[in-house]
């Protein structure tokens, strides 16, 4: 996404700023990759931190050994956005990744508490945009929402992007835990029967490190990783403990602001 | 992995897009479910979820339908709401399926997922024949100029794959669908349930020497949809990065809707009417030689002429209407408010915005005998009409039979800021 703003507006800077809702719980890669796309690209960054939230009481902590900071997170994109009186929030969000996501818009219209209604949303025709809305209402827009999985990482190989290396295959410690694996880390709380081994794995898609199931692969360049996600049974979000929650835990957390 | 020019050919496959419709009962979801299923598109935990909640429905086959009906009452309900978008691929082409519901209710889900089909899945209830559901999305069909319309004629398990059934049904919807404007139609007997002439041939079906579906979509002529004759650059954005690596640079981005640029090309800019010439085609990559549907570039003119968004940069000898009066088909939105006679709405045309007013509702068409009701002044939900209208600046406009892109339009409320009507320029 971020990629295809600096091809948008070449050779402008990219004329709007990123948002980054920073759990605490990222991958430390997450956070270097960060910077240093921020840096290459003259981009402005901008930071909305979830511990401040927990600090002040605005959000509470969830406990437990599947606690995450998932949910928590929608606060904070609220406050963020209306901190900045935003129109819109452009997120990379596909429809393929998941069944709530394939019933978006590319504009998904959002009330003035940024809650979701699916019922409510406006018919997109032809290339034609709908981006009217009252004083307060935002819309959170997804450009690539037609792309799939596999879309995505064959432009990522044909336009050499750079990439961290957690997609990539590398040894890590990690626990198994209903049936996924999970990065071995310090906001993660380990039943007594789980075990910490060291595997070869790599991110599909990139969450909180509370959240994101990392699978065993030898894949180390964007060639293998097209092969197999071509050639797998198992869906992209597949390992996400966020989605699993429950059967609608999208649908819930989008009419709740989440993106 | 295949070479690339541009990014906007990363791939090469084609990709082909198409709605499926038909009524609730229909099997439409089974269908796209046995399209996923037999071209080996499901995901294995997808399919072992929807095992898990067939069973625990108490339902005695794995429920495909399952597969789409995405949001919670949708699948408390076992009917798809809203349209949703499934995506998978053959060796042959990427297909995007836009699944839309068959309710009367929700006709305007169907305009959506059919505006930008290369082609239209009917589907019919072999026991049922053409119904009045049928008529009604042929006609949409027709009216968003879907390119290809194939007829599935499914359950045909159940009517014994009779093909006197089958030739009554194609000779039924053959004497409607000659009032209507679709260019290339075909029937298809099939059972999404079990399988017959939808991946795989059917034996049951001997007298039936067609193309199984799958066969049909992976080769349909899809190419030629696109206007490369008829030269529309709607101006999206002007870049202008003020840099000292680009101090004078400015250049006017969009996507190429019709026609191939070339550099060096004469072209009048519209609405100012200055000629100009194409001093450069930018890409990310660098400049390039040409550009054609649908790619999108950045054109630079020789003369430092005022070119803003909404503009559209074309030929001379070859230009849209440039006007503020339109004469439309719409399918109307709103189901709270009909149309209002006199009523101002915002307009919506390529990159333009204006606002509108409705001089005169001509006629509301009946979707089963496609009689004009030259009577009939109330549109509400769902209701097709031919109406004009005046817009407060103009526009440049074709026929949306010579271009999709540059013949639609929508229609904006102003208060409750709904898209209210989706617009076909006549």
């Amino acid at each position: 996404m971020t990629y295809l703003a600096v091809k948008a507006f070449h050779p402008a800077k990219v004329p709007f700023p990123l948002l980054h809702v920073d759990t605490g719980h990222n991958f430390p890669e997450t956070l270097k990759f960060r910077d240093d796309l921020v840096e290459k690209y003259g981009l402005k960054l901008n930071v909305g931190s979830v511990q401040d939230a927990i600090n002040a009481g605005a959000v509470t902590e969830e406990k437990g050994v599947n606690a995450s900071r998932n949910f928590l997170q929608i606060h904070t994109l609220l406050e963020e956005l209306e901190k900045g009186k935003y129109d819109a929030a452009m997120g990379g969000g596909r429809r393929d990744e998941e069944k709530a996501r394939a019933k978006e818009r590319f504009f998904s219209h959002r009330d003035e508490f940024g809650q979701w209604d699916p019922k409510n949303q406006r018919p997109e025709l032809w290339n034609l945009f709908n981006g009217k809305k009252n004083f307060g209402e935002h819309f959170r827009v997804f450009p690539i929402s037609n792309w799939t999985e596999l879309d995505v990482w064959e432009y990522l190989a044909a336009e050499e992007v750079p990439l961290p290396n957690l997609y990539f295959a590398h040894d890590r410690e990690v626990l198994e835990r209903d049936g996924v694996l999970l990065a071995d880390c310090e906001y993660i709380e380990k039943k007594p029967e789980e075990k910490v081994f060291t595997e070869t794995v790599r991110c599909r898609t990139i969450g909180d490190m509370t959240c994101t199931g990392v699978w065993r692969s030898s894949a180390s360049t964007v060639e293998d990783i097209i092969e197999e996600i071509a050639t797998t049974r198992l869906t992209e979000r597949g390992g996400r403990a966020d989605d699993k929650r429950s059967e609608t835990a999208m649908e819930d957390r989008k009419k709740e602001g989440y993106f | 992995m295949t070479e690339t020019k541009t990014s906007s050919q990363a791939s090469s496959s084609e990709l082909c897009r198409f709605t499926t419709c038909g009524s609730v009962d229909d099997g439409k979801s089974t269908l796209i479910g046995r399209l996923l299923y037999d071209s080996k598109s499901i995901f294995q935990d997808q399919y072992e979820q929807i095992e898990k909640i067939s069973e625990r429905r108490g339902e005695e086959e794995v429920n495909l339908a399952l597969l789409t009906d995405g949001l919670k009452a949708e699948r408390e309900q076992g009917i798809t709401i809203d349209v949703a978008y499934r995506y998978f691929s053959t060796p042959k082409r990427k297909f995007i399926i836009a699944d839309t519901p068959g309710h009367i209710q929700y006709t305007r889900n169907m305009v959506t997922g059919a505006s930008t089909a290369n082609v239209a899945l009917l589907l019919v209830d072999a026991r049922h024949g053409v119904v009045e559901q049928t008529r009604r999305h042929a006609i949409i069909a027709s009216l968003l100029q879907i390119p290809h319309v194939v007829v599935c004629i499914n359950k045909m398990d159940l009517v014994d794959y009779s093909e006197d059934t089958f030739n009554k049904i194609h000779d039924d919807f053959e004497s409607f669908a000659a009032k209507l404007d679709v260019k290339d139609f075909h029937f298809i007997p099939i059972s999404a349930l079990r399988g017959d002439n939808v991946v795989d041939r059917s034996e049951a079906t001997p007298w039936y020497d067609g193309p199984t579906l799958m066969y049909y979509l992976e080769n349909v002529h899809i190419a030629s949809d696109h206007n490369f004759i008829d030269c529309r650059f709607p101006v999206q954005h002007v870049i202008r990065p003020y840099s000292d690596e680009y101090h004078d640079y400015r250049g006017y981005s969009g996507r190429v809707s019709g026609g191939i640029y070339r550099v060096g090309d004469e072209v009048v800019v519209l609405p100012s009417g200055f000629s100009t010439k194409i001093k450069a085609i930018d890409t990310f990559e660098g400049p390039i030689e040409e550009a054609f549907p649908p790619m999108s570039v950045t054109l630079l003119l020789e003369d430092d002429i005022d070119v803003s968004r909404g503009d559209m940069i074309v030929r001379e000898n070859n230009q849209p209407e440039v006007t503020q009066d339109l004469d439309l088909m719409i399918c109307w939105f709103d189901h709270n408010k009909p149309l209002q006679a006199n009523g101002k709405y915002t307009i919506r045309h390529t990159t333009q915005e204006a606002r509108c007013i409705i001089k005169e509702i001509r006629y509301k068409l009946d979707v089963n005998s496609l009689h004009r009701d030259l009577e009939g002044k109330t549109i509400g939900m769902n209701d097709i009409a031919r109406i004009t209208i005046r817009t407060t600046k103009p526009l440049f406009t074709d026929a949306y039979r010579q271009n999709r892109i540059t013949g639609s339009i929508i229609l904006v409320d102003e208060g409750t800021n709904a898209t209210v009507a989706a617009g076909m320029i006549i």
